[in-house]
């Protein structure tokens, strides 16, 4: 399949307060391809979502970016300590979230069960002390 | 209803988006949780909170919240606000508490917006 886009970021960890960087430029760039707005919706909040656990969670990573005619695919492989229990993680309103990620908002444990939500297709892979891989797919269609 | 007529409601101060107040919100949400906006809003609500960041105006810009309203009488710092400007979302600022700001604009016909079915991962 032709890949009518595809664009890698890098993304830090530790800065909770200037986040959401990675997110909103794939945001803007899927307004400006003319994707539905609905699908824009579930890739941003998607997207925002696994940059925020990076940035709270992980030393650092890089998200894939990818736009085919068919479909909108995310990677993120970051670096950091991994999950242990991956379902539990999956739970809505678990969450392991410090005081400080709570002040801004985060940490309600509804990151990773949103991120499924909003894709059509989710994969989660966790090395504890290594780090974790997640693939979401979004159908254009 | 337009987000003059909020303004007034509320007797809002606005931060910013003066030349926006003609935009019309037809339903609200309120929470000071982000991860529950994420989650539970849709897509042109107007947002009550009482969460005053950045990550309040990136939240609102990625779930296309169309305006936000700050309750308790919060103020958002410079920063705040011209990242909303960038965005091109409109800050108001109430007095009221976030219940009372609620209660106000439900009756006056601001319905819900939040969908808060429980999800099975």
């Amino acid at each position: 399949m032709d890949k009518a886009f595809s664009q890698i970021y890098k993304i830090q960890g530790g800065n909770i307060y200037n986040a959401g960087k990675a997110s909103t430029e794939i945001k803007s760039i899927l307004k400006q391809l003319g994707i539905n707005s609905f699908i824009i919706r579930r890739v941003a909040i998607a997207a925002y979502e696994a940059e925020m656990n990076v940035v709270m969670y992980a030393k650092h990573a890089t998200m894939t970016f990818e736009v085919t005619p068919k479909q909108i695919n995310i990677i993120v492989e970051d670096e950091g300590p991994g999950i242990a229990d991956v379902s539990l993680a999956m739970q809505e309103g678990y969450s392991t979230a410090t005081p400080e990620m709570r002040e801004m908002g985060f940490g309600a444990g509804m990151g990773l069960p949103n991120i499924k939500r909003n894709s059509d297709s989710f994969k989660i892979e966790s090395v504890v002390g290594k780090g974790i891989k997640l693939e979401i797919k979004i159908n254009i269609n | 209803m337009t987000l003059s007529e909020i303004v007034e409601s509320l007797s809002c101060e606005v931060f910013t988006g003066n030349d926006q107040l003609h935009m019309r919100v037809e339903f609200g949400c309120a929470s000071d949780l982000m991860s529950d906006v994420l989650a539970f809003s849709q897509a042109g609500a107007l947002l009550l909170t009482g969460l005053v960041n950045n990550q309040t105006v990136q939240t609102a810009y990625i779930a296309e919240i169309k305006a936000i309203v700050f309750v308790r009488g919060k103020k958002p710092s410079r920063e705040v606000i011209s990242l909303a400007q960038d965005k091109k979302i409109p800050l108001l600022g109430t007095p009221y508490s976030m219940y009372e700001a609620c209660g106000l604009l439900y009756k006056k016909g601001l319905v819900p917006t939040m969908v808060c079915v429980p999800f099975k991962a």
